[in-house]
């Protein structure tokens, strides 16, 4: 048995749904944020509930080596070690802030607990909330923080989490991403986060599962799975690919910082972080053009050496390109099918990319 | 005319206070677990379950009385069954009235408790379930916090509905001091002797008792409402 393989997290379910059938197969890996991506009603909460046993389903799942799930016996929700935090906060009315956080922890055996109060309390910036008696009383930010607390309170192995922001206005969810991307980086607990948010994803997610009508059209590596020209996900008005970067130089003439990354570097708008800070970027396919030769006189900065990888028609007019830009990095651009034509696109071509904009994800 | 109470009609408040505090009592576990039932079963009996139970609402007390007597006097299929148990017959004892009280009050607490766990939603317990507690734990720890106003509608309506009974008791119990005459049919009682004295003491007495129920009742109500706010 492979070793490595048996510490992950291997999924799959069958369900009959109202339009269609569930039938979804997946691996995650045990470690950082996988995201359970597709468009609304494509099975993705009902996959998510069906881990957490909250949906009846046939099926197998394994986490960490144990058996949660499989064709003859499947643990009831309150024994599976997992954290859950649904689409809306759902604290306990009857009970203070505190006894909701400490609701879980409670009832986990002391020798779990690997998780301390104090420190959720400081993660998640709650020691103002914690001595309020109502729960009705605090924001809908500090209500989903709170439910984070809680869930994250029962040290479970495999942290749940279906939408967690998309109950929030556009202020609460600016206030809450910041606490997500801290739990990404400190946290050793791995996470399954179900979106229909191309931008949360990118922001958050380390791997991606893709879902469309209840089946799994593609599973890996999120920035491997993102710049796939041939999967719907591609024809998302802000689709691109992610770039792990290194802070490198600054130019305070023109307040401008370089990143750097496996394939190259790309020049911003000003970071405020030293040299040496790992930072993710995003560049949209809108926003990358090719050239077939090093354009002169352009006013575009970044513009990287490439080849083409891939080529999928989208539609009549569109053409999605993904290119490999130095050894393993991979961007993915959207140009008509007349430049395709026009300038003779193949796979394995050597062009230049020209990125127009780059997005700081954090 | 009688213008005072007998030590029989003192009998008869406190055999009243004792069938309706008895009888809320046993409401209340009964009450529950078939609430609860009632509140999440899919089952295709559901349904005449419900009506059933909810049936006294419509019956006239006397239909009820009448079938309770037939099913626990000695050809009765309860009547043999006690029997057999020796534990004597139910019509015209103390235990008869309990029996009657708690199917003739049965969709007062029902219907409350059941309106109240129907209101908590899936969601709550959904969250507890993904917090380790199980089932039972879920159910003290979340379902009754949760449904705490119904209860206290039910126990409020169950035991002002078994004071104020009438056709039923008069059909099981008779009228027999001290062990079946409860205050409802010592107020009949004194009507039919003329006694109007007596007899307003304790209607008097019921209409104040009722409205204090109510107040009560109205006034927890909206305390409780504004906590849930």
């Amino acid at each position: 048995m492979n070793v490595i393989h048996s510490m992950d997290i291997r999924a799959h379910f069958k369900m009959q749904l109202d339009s269609f059938m569930l039938d979804a197969a997946f691996n995650a890996p045990s470690v950082g944020v996988t995201a359970l991506f597709g468009p609304s009603g494509s099975g993705k909460t009902t996959l998510l509930r069906c881990i957490a046993g909250l949906e009846r389903a046939a099926g197998t799942l394994h986490v960490h080596g144990e058996v949660w799930q499989d064709d003859v016996r499947s643990l009831p929700t309150h024994k599976r070690r997992l954290g859950y935090v649904f689409q809306e906060a759902s604290l306990f009315p009857h009970l203070s802030v505190r006894a909701n956080l400490e609701y879980g922890l409670k009832r986990i055996p002391l020798v779990e607990r690997k998780v301390q109060l104090e420190h959720v309390v400081e993660w998640l910036g709650l020691s103002h909330l914690i001595g309020r008696g109502d729960p009705a009383s605090l924001s809908g930010g500090e209500r989903q923080r709170v439910a984070m607390g809680r869930a994250l309170l029962t040290s479970p192995r495999l942290l749940l989490m279906d939408e967690p922001l998309s109950a929030l206005d556009t202020a609460s969810k600016q206030e809450i991403l910041p606490y997500l991307e801290r739990l990404h980086r400190e946290l050793e607990i791995p996470v399954l986060y179900v979106s229909h948010s191309l931008d949360e994803v990118a922001r958050l997610a380390d791997h991606l599962v893709a879902m469309e009508k209840g089946r799994v059209i593609a599973n890996g590596a999120l920035n491997e799975v993102l710049v796939r020209p041939d999967l719907p996900l591609a024809n998302f008005d802000d689709a691109g690919a992610v770039i792990e970067a290194v802070v490198g130089q600054q130019d305070p003439t023109y307040n401008l910082t370089q990143l750097d990354f496996s394939g190259g570097s790309l020049w911003v708008g000003q970071v405020k972080q030293p040299s040496g800070n790992r930072v993710r970027v995003r560049v949209l396919a809108r926003d990358v053009s090719i050239a077939t030769q090093l354009p002169q006189g352009s006013s575009i900065t970044n513009i990287l050496p490439a080849r083409i990888a891939g080529i999928h028609c989208e539609s009549s007019d569109k053409v999605n390109i993904s290119m490999t830009v130095g050894e393993s990095q991979v961007l993915l651009s959207r140009i008509t099918r007349r430049s395709l034509d026009l300038l003779g696109i193949t796979v394995g071509m050597h062009v230049f990319a020209q990125v127009k904009s780059v997005a700081l994800m954090a | 005319m009688e213008n005072t109470l007998d030590p029989a009609d003192l009998q008869a408040v406190w055999l009243t206070l004792k069938l309706a505090s008895v009888t809320t009592v046993l409401l209340l576990c009964i009450a529950t677990p078939l609430a609860w039932w009632l509140s999440h079963s899919r089952k295709w009996y559901k349904g005449p379950v419900a009506a059933l139970v909810a049936l006294p609402l419509v019956l006239p007390p006397t239909v009820l009385g009448f079938y309770l007597l037939l099913l626990m006097g000695p050809h009765g299929l309860v009547g043999e069954l006690t029997s057999a148990l020796h534990l004597g017959r139910l019509p015209f004892s103390f235990a008869g009235l309990v029996v009657g009280s708690v199917l003739f009050s049965m969709p007062f607490a029902v219907q409350p408790i059941q309106n109240a766990f129907e209101a908590i939603g899936k969601r709550p317990l959904e969250v507890a379930a993904t917090l380790r507690a199980s089932a039972w734990d879920r159910f003290f720890s979340v379902a009754l916090p949760l449904a705490r106003p119904g209860f206290l509608t039910a126990i409020i309506l169950a035991f002002a509905h078994t004071v104020g009974e009438f056709g039923v008791v008069l059909m099981l119990g008779g009228n027999i001091s001290g062990e079946t005459r409860v205050l409802s049919v010592a107020i009949y009682n004194h009507v039919e002797a003329m006694e109007y004295g007596a007899a307003h003491l304790l209607a008097g007495g019921m209409v104040l008792f009722s409205f204090m129920v109510l107040l009560g009742l109205y006034l927890a109500g909206g305390k409780l409402s504004q906590v849930s706010k």
